[in-house]
């Protein structure tokens, strides 16, 4: 093995690239959860937003309108979940769980024609000067613009949560749908609103994927992508920042491992390539066995179904 | 005589199978406290709820200052200078409290300018607040100083208190009273719904009293005694119950030194509990809400566990027992929720029968359940208890709140338990199925069986129990006999001075259990 | 304006009109989706739903694979009915399923070339004691840790994929295969091999254990308190508690359970239909036993007969591929939005409909 070969600024280059997908992912669900409802089909949304995207960039030739299109893949998907469950009031967990397996079908189906396509490159920044300072340079300025819109994403939610009316409000709604109601938000509307952003997000994270990260599209590339979104929403505890630094960490163990597989480290490369489900499973156990934190954070509504009676 | 502020000229909503309110008039003055009188499920909660724009009217007006009044949400409401302070409070636990006051305002300040008037506003009206603190983290009677500064902070001429004291103690009402007076003085109308007769006696201007529906009277409510203003409001003569003491000397539950963390982040941990039970005997818990009610039955009924020794039922030590077991040996309970706890809102009240009857009626062999027994057994405490239902098939969320109130306490009281726990037994509950569940609880009592009563009615407390003690945030007052409790007294007890008579710590009465355990 | 009322108890009418509802529902809103794949809707459901039970030339073939595919279906989703009845959500049978059929196969493995009579029971056991410590995993997590078993049943699919491969590649690889991936053939080593019964009918030991857990679990639901049991948790969980319901061993026993069952199911594929462990040897039994069982209303006859048709779905899917060139991957589609018209008809079990005056919401 010859770990010489790994670079440890390229790595962490990469591994902003390789966290970038469940960032999106992953900031667009603390929303909707932070609104009370947990959307469980991320996987589902991600996916069709990777061949919405792919779908969209290949045949207009513009990348950015592939993520435009990825996102509202995404957003489309969500509000059939946002339907059933906001309005038919059906239960969250199956819902999601059938949004994720339709998802699954239905970017198959569209994505029939697009096996082995190539996308157009969606170009780095390139910033002249700042992206040829060393070490800094390739770390900070070097990647594309969907990197930086993932950081600006959480910046705005943590910025929108803390300190503006609709975050007060989409907090409230979480916290207790009856108050708010009895106050007179429009809980359902709110829910939609935060499902929408959900999907949009999570459209946009599944382009990135068939955009950028891989690029090409390939049937249930997300390969699980959507549920450890979703397991860093726990991670995080609902706190915006914190979720940048999981998508990161996670990125980071994902980079390193395919770097050790590709220094021909002595494990066995299907061990290397469990390890990011294994360790998203170790932070999910050390995050939740805090019983205290976990519990002060998430949002008290979380999952339950609204119906004004009366 | 001045204008009225608000008028309500015949106001008729109707739901499915019950007409809420059916052609109700009646006029607010301005600086005018109005009581709205009924007991549960009179209406009073769907007519505040039109007025404040939660649910239209099927017919009838509102004016305003003479104005037609049509509130399409509960925005217009607010717009129109009318505040309510609800029930079950409309806040926040997770948020803080300057947060929770800008949710209920249309355009509030920022949040640093928020907090410096909530400060002006709440010292000014004597209810002190820190506009920093998680609203969770409050007591129940701070909790609704934020809905009622929430109020104030928008200047409204008409407020709404809907049932304001159940959370109080009775040195908060005086506290809350002052409050309210003083916004009368300064010619803000006051909407003032109860069923407590005394405290509309002591503090209304004014009383409109309604019943299915309909206003029955309306009249001076200093001008009645407070058993005219409860006939008017039931609408029938009142019975009281009978009993003979039937206290034995014999202990048959006891608790000493009884600790336990809350499980829930806002919730209350019980700190050091003692208590003694005899036979026949009936011990009134009471309390302001979110005192450790819940946690004291809990653990009381099993489903959170006590050291071994903690509590003892007929001397044998059980507190590491679950329900079940306490069940085996006597010990039976009932919790204050109807749906959800004490009963599951979806299944049959046979389905429900079984739920805590499996083990003392034999309903189960080997694990196999007795379908036909169970029937029985739910068919016998629909016919004992009154239970008005089609059937034992039909589904516990189908039933009446005081329907589903006596099947729950019917159901541990046909176990013949030797000791029952109740919480909040006659909670929403009609005047009549509430005297039936006293009633039921004292015969009970009669035939020898020690019963703790955990309520938050103190009329109640003082009506059916033998002695008295009260929780304050998870600790418990040494019982005094009932008899010889003044109101001030218990008071005192709830607000957390311990023992009134001789002035023992719950320390020292916690030591003395451990010397006679 | 159309608004909902909460219906006072359940309607049982609805809880068994909607399954029919959204199959019907399904099967228009899937004959669109073929009109746009450029199919003729009629020739494609004709396809799927008709000709490989009654097909001259097809269903001799066919018919027996329905029962080689509702096997499995119908036992990971009884097992997984209990758990979702209870509300612990166990969705990743797929893993499950995945070890069972590694751990049956490695004890086939470890007796060749011995042929002896307690192989295969020796397999059967193995099978469900793999799916059954799969399930512990996020059993355990859960009831030590408060971790949500969800997520971690999920992201061990991963894992046992991953597990799997490296088996298939590694020590499972048969050592006279030439250096391609994959085990043995069990078919080839009979004191291993899960034969059919009855010839021609599709009927093997899954299917015979598939039979068997529905009646069990029927019993169990109907009959003891342990169903109660768990059915009072799953819909009131603090009046499970008040009824001393311990929940810890609740989850423990739906997960290790449902566990077990997948594993089985597992094993018996790899033993029989399947034959060999291979890189690609899970098919998403272990997902779409998930829309069986809510398809079924989690209740075991409904599983059957839920079970018998997502079978049929997926044969008619291969022989609307082979007819017309339906993609697969519409089949998948159309299970999922089988599954959304189900939840979707749901809202009529518990509320009724009123047409009139709205509240203000």
């Amino acid at each position: 093995m010859d770990l010489s070969s790994i670079d440890p600024i390229l790595l962490i280059a990469a591994l902003m690239v390789a966290a970038t997908p469940i960032l999106l992912a992953a900031i667009g669900e603390l929303v909707v959860e932070k609104s009370g409802v947990l959307n469980l089909g991320v996987e589902g949304m991600m996916i069709t937003g990777a061949i919405c995207g792919f779908a969209v960039a290949v045949e207009t030739g513009n990348p950015a309108l592939g993520f435009l299109g990825g996102a509202a893949g995404g957003a489309a998907l969500s509000l059939v979940f946002g339907i059933l469950t906001q309005f038919l009031l059906s239960n969250q967990v199956a819902t999601g769980l059938a949004l994720t397996l339709f998802g699954l079908g239905i970017s198959a189906l569209i994505g029939q024609g697009y096996i082995g396509v190539k996308p157009p490159t969606t170009a780095d920044l390139n910033l002249p000067i700042l992206s040829d300072l060393p070490v800094l340079g390739p770390i900070l300025f070097g990647h594309d613009a969907m990197v930086y819109v993932s950081i600006g994403l959480v910046i705005a939610v943590w910025y929108v949560l803390k300190f503006t009316r609709v975050g007060l409000v989409l907090r409230a709604v979480g916290e207790n749908h009856d108050a708010a109601h009895a106050l007179g938000y429009k809980v359902v509307r709110i829910r939609l609103a935060a499902i929408a952003f959900g999907g949009g997000c999570a459209g946009l994270g599944g382009a990135y994927l068939s955009l950028v990260r891989v690029p090409q599209w390939t049937e249930g590339m997300t390969a699980g992508a959507g549920w450890i979104a979703l397991a860093i929403v726990v991670f995080a505890s609902w706190k915006a920042g914190r979720v940048l630094l999981g998508a990161y960490l996670f990125g980071g163990i994902t980079v390193l491992q395919l770097n050790l597989q590709a220094a021909g480290m002595k494990i066995p490369v299907e061990y290397l390539s469990m390890s990011p489900y294994l360790i998203t499973i170790l932070v999910l156990v050390i995050m939740s066995a805090d019983k205290s934190r976990a519990a002060l954070n998430a949002p008290a509504s979380l999952g339950r179904a609204f119906h004004a009676s009366s | 005589m001045t204008a009225a502020h608000l008028t309500l000229s015949g106001l008729t909503k109707a739901y499915p199978g019950v007409v809420a309110n059916d052609d109700v008039s009646f006029a607010i003055k301005p600086g005018e406290i109005h009581a709205l009188l009924g007991e549960n499920g009179a209406g009073k909660s769907t007519l505040v709820k039109m007025i404040y724009g939660l649910v239209r009217p099927d017919t009838g007006q509102m004016h305003l200052r003479d104005k037609p009044y049509d509130p399409a949400n509960p925005n217009a409401a607010r717009r129109a200078g009318i505040a309510m302070v609800f029930q079950h409070f409309s806040l926040f636990d997770a948020l803080d409290v300057a947060e929770n006051v800008a949710l209920g305002m249309d355009q509030p300040p920022k949040q640093r300018e928020l907090a410096l008037r909530i400060r002006e506003v709440s010292e000014t009206y004597g209810l002190p607040l820190d506009p920093a603190r998680l609203v969770g983290d409050l007591s129940a009677g701070e909790q609704q100083r934020v809905e009622i500064i929430r109020c104030l902070l928008q200047d409204p001429n008409l407020l709404i208190m809907d049932e304001p004291t159940s959370v109080l103690t009775p040195q908060e009402v005086d506290i809350l009273f002052k409050t309210l007076r003083k916004l009368a003085s300064e010619g803000t109308a006051i909407l003032y719904i109860s069923h407590k007769l005394e405290e509309i006696r002591t503090l209304c201007d004014w009383a409109t009293i309604l019943r299915m529906g309909k206003v029955v009277a309306s009249c001076d409510p200093r001008e009645k005694t407070a058993r005219e203003l409860a006939e008017l409001m039931v609408g029938g003569t009142l019975q009281t119950p009978d009993r003979s003491g039937s206290a034995q000397d014999e202990v048959a539950l006891e608790v000493a030194g009884l600790s336990v963390p809350s499980s829930n982040p806002f919730g209350t941990s019980l700190r050091d509990v003692s208590l003694q039970v005899r036979k026949g005997e009936i011990l009134g818990i009471g309390g302001v809400a979110g005192n450790g009610q819940e946690d004291l039955l809990a653990v009381l009924s099993g489903e959170v566990r006590a050291p071994k020794g903690a509590v003892k039922l007929g001397g044998q030590s059980i507190g590491h027992l679950g329900p079940n077991a306490r069940r085996a040996l006597g010990l039976l309970s009932a919790p204050e929720e109807r749906l959800g706890h004490a009963a599951a809102p979806d299944m049959s009240l046979t389905e429900n029968a079984l739920l805590t009857g499996a083990i003392r009626e034999g309903l189960t062999r080997r694990g196999f359940l007795d379908w036909r027994a169970a029937r029985v057994f739910a068919d016998s405490i629909i016919e004992q208890f009154d239970v008005r239902t089609p059937g034992a098939e039909h589904a516990a969320r189908s039933l009446s709140g005081g329907n589903l109130q006596k099947f729950v306490i019917g159901r541990e009281i046909l176990q013949r338990p030797d000791v029952l726990v109740v919480n909040q037994p006659t909670w929403g509950v009609d005047a009549a199925a509430a005297a039936a569940i006293r009633q039921a609880l004292m015969n009970l009592a009669m035939r020898g069986t020690a019963i703790v009563v955990i309520s938050q009615d103190l009329d109640e407390l003082m009506e059916i129990s033998d002695r008295f003690a009260a929780l304050n945030e998870g600790r418990l007052t040494q019982p005094e006999p009932t008899s010889e409790l003044t109101i001030d007294q218990i008071g005192l007890m709830m607000g957390g001075a311990h023992s009134p008579n001789n002035g023992q710590t719950a320390e020292v009465t916690s030591e003395a259990a451990h010397g006679t355990a | 304006m159309v608004r909902l009322e909460r219906r006072p108890e359940p309607s049982r009418h609805w809880s068994y009109a909607t399954p029919i509802l959204a199959v019907v529902a399904t099967m228009i809103a899937g004959g669109f989706l073929f009109a746009f794949l450029g199919k003729d809707p009629l020739v494609a459901i004709r396809t799927i739903f008709w000709d490989p039970l009654f097909n001259d030339q097809f269903a001799a073939f066919s018919r027996p694979q329905l029962l080689v595919k509702a096997g499995p279906l119908i036992l990971i989703a009884i097992g997984l009915s209990l758990g979702f009845r209870a509300g612990v959500w166990n969705i990743g049978a797929e893993g499950q399923y995945i070890v069972g059929a590694l751990v049956g196969a490695g004890v086939a493995l470890a007796f060749y070339p011995l042929e002896a009579w307690y192989v295969f029971p020796l397999m059967v056991l193995g099978g469900a004691l793999g799916g059954w410590a799969w399930g512990m995993i996020p059993g355990i997590l859960r009831t030590q840790f408060n971790t949500n078993e969800t997520l971690v049943s999920l992201l061990l699919v991963y894992v046992a994929e991953q597990l799997m491969a490296s088996m298939a590649l590694g020590l499972m690889r048969n050592p006279d295969g030439g250096g391609f991936p994959g085990s043995r053939n069990l078919g080839d080593y009979p004191a291993a091999y899960n034969q059919e019964l009855i010839a021609g009918t599709g009927m093997h030991w899954g299917v015979v254990a598939a039979f068997i857990a529905v009646i069990f679990a029927y019993i169990l639901l109907n009959r003891h308190i342990m169903g109660f049991n768990i059915r009072l948790t799953g819909q009131a969980p603090r009046a499970a508690r008040f009824a001393g319901v311990k929940p810890n061993r609740l989850i423990l026993f739906c997960l290790g359970f449902s566990g077990a069952l997948a594993g089985l199911a597992g094993l018996f594929e790899v033993a029989g239909p399947a034959g060999q462990i291979t890189i690609d040897f899970n098919v998403g039994y272990g997902f779409t036993a998930i829309i069986v069982a809510f398809l079924g209303r989690l209740h075991p006859v409904g599983i059957l007969l839920a079970g018998l048709l997502m079978a049929l779905t997926y044969i008619g899917g291969e022989l609307a591929q082979f007819m017309l060139g339906l993609p697969a991957a519409a089949i998948q589609a159309f299970q999922g939005m089988l599954l959304f018209f189900l939840l979707a008809g749901d809202v009529m079990t518990n509320y009724r409909v009123r047409i009139g005056k709205t509240e203000v919401a």
